[in-house]
């Protein structure tokens, strides 16, 4: 007896009816946890954002509501190439990824000119302005490019007059765990305000050098110890998206704008 | 000891995954950099372990032999899935320190392994403790190394600082290559030394001895 209900478990038709049922039910288990936590986890990845926006602006602190916090940012839409404000879609909704890969709504970047290895960005892109009353107290860019294993997505906090770094957060990377996650530490985040963006000649400066940074250097960051291509990633970065193919055209009216005003 | 207990007692100490099996290693060296993932990690490795083998062995009597491998990975993979949407969902922070490795939950030996070895042949009950006491098993040694790693290399636990390091201001100077996979090596070997000292049925027969010849008397 033992044998011959052993034979009925190998046969074909068991072997097809259990992999079919097995594969019906987990792909039922998993579907619906997808489908039921999905709202869950993008209001959880909505709220990461704001709060990476509101701790570079320095506005965050442990325990305060994210989301009310967040009403105090104005966001902005800015065409890159003319550096100027556009209102073709709404800043707060505009997903700046997606519209990279859109074939109306982004270009591709040339190889020689693509510091940050994303190949492909959108035309416009989303920023945050935060304001004391009138006067505007920092701009806030969403900044992104590969390190070694991922891209690291982040935002660069900048002055009003686009020349100075008020500080870098990142809110998604896969750098090595323990040595190139350091770019979302506080401590090496610590080094980026009051950093000039640009040298004497208007190009950008920014590096992140290997051991330590000179004390009083305005344009340089200690280096990853062990994690060399994690932070070559970064400085490409910002070179990239402060630079005349980013937000270079921006900064520079910010800047003229900012000297006219004097 | 009652069986029930035996199944869930020993893979602590006396037939532990990692120490005694030296399964599960890759993980053990990826997330113990610091303590609370760590904590993370071996909640979701428990829980995969526990329903995979209770998953497995309640349908074990159909399972037809030549696809079982297959039938058993659909299973755990299923359950790594629902586990790593769960974290996003409710601990999203820390599931994202933790990246890849929920997923790598897939291919850690010691869940296949106990499923071959032990829930394809045993009762849904025990099966489901024996996931339990493997899972539990694992992460008693994870914590051990992470909190080691995490104590020694950044001064912290949990975030909280124990030792002020010397960076701000304190006295401790921060061991760095605690920070380095090689570190969760020697913390997991000098484990194994230990148990195997406590525990001298552990240790392993040479595979190959020397053995002395007297030439004179062959001679």
């Amino acid at each position: 007896m033992p044998d011959q209900k052993k034979r009925s478990r190998d046969s074909t038709a068991n072997t097809l009816i259990v992999a079919i049922s097995v594969s019906l039910v987990c792909s039922i288990l998993v579907s619906a946890s997808a489908v039921m936590l999905k709202p869950r986890q993008l209001e959880n990845e909505d709220l990461f954002r704001k709060r990476i926006v509101l701790e570079v602006a320095g506005l965050y602190e442990s325990g305060i509501d994210v989301a009310e916090t967040f009403t105090q940012v104005e966001p902005r839409l800015v065409e890159l190439e003319s550096g100027e404000y556009s209102d073709v879609a709404d800043p707060a909704e505009f997903d700046m990824l997606a519209a990279g890969s859109d074939p109306e709504l982004g270009i591709a970047i040339p190889a020689t000119e693509d510091l940050a290895v994303i190949r492909r960005r959108a035309k416009y892109a989303p920023i945050f302005v935060i304001r004391d009353g009138d006067t505007i107290e920092q701009i806030i860019l969403p900044v992104y490019g590969a390190g070694l294993w991922s891209t690291m997505y982040g935002y660069l906090s900048v002055s009003p007059d686009g020349r100075t770094v008020r500080g870098l957060q990142f809110y998604e990377h896969a750098e090595t765990a323990g040595l190139g996650d350091q770019i979302d530490k506080p401590d090496w985040l610590a080094q980026w305000p009051g950093l000039t963006l640009f040298d004497a000649d208007g190009n950008p400066a920014i590096e992140v050098v290997r051991g330590q940074a000179p004390a009083d250097s305005t344009h340089q960051v200690d280096g990853l110890s062990g994690a060399t291509l994690t932070a070559r990633g970064v400085t490409n970065l910002v070179h990239y998206w402060v630079g005349p193919n980013g937000f270079g055209p921006y900064l520079d009216r910010l800047a003229a704008e900012a000297a006219s005003n004097e | 000891m009652s069986e029930p207990r035996r199944i869930l007692i020993d893979p602590l100490i006396d037939d532990n995954p990692v120490l005694l099996q030296v399964l599960g290693i890759c993980s053990a060296l990826a997330i113990t950099t610091s303590l609370l993932p760590a904590l993370l990690m071996c909640a979701a490795m428990t829980s995969v372990a526990m329903f995979s083998a209770a998953a497995i062995s309640a349908i074990r009597a159909h399972i037809p032999n030549n696809i079982r491998i297959i039938v058993q990975m659909t299973i755990i993979a299923s359950l790594v899935i629902v586990v790593d949407q769960v974290l996003k969902a409710y601990a999203y922070e820390t599931s994202k320190q933790l990246s890849v490795f929920v997923g790598l939950i897939i291919t850690n030996c010691i869940i296949l392994g106990r499923a071959e070895a032990f829930a394809a042949k045993n009762p849904v009950g025990a099966s489901f403790l024996d996931g339990l006491g493997n899972g539990l098993g694992y992460s008693a040694v994870l914590i051990v190394v992470a909190t080691c790693r995490e104590l020694f290399g950044a001064g912290t636990l949990l975030g909280y600082t124990v030792l002020p390091l010397t960076s701000d201001g304190g006295w401790y100077e921060a061991n760095g290559m605690m920070l380095l996979p090689p570190s969760a090596f020697f913390i997991i070997g000098l484990l194994i030394w230990a148990v195997r000292t406590a525990r001298p049925k552990q240790v392993e027969k040479p595979d190959y001895q020397i053995h002395e010849v007297h030439r004179t008397e062959v001679l």
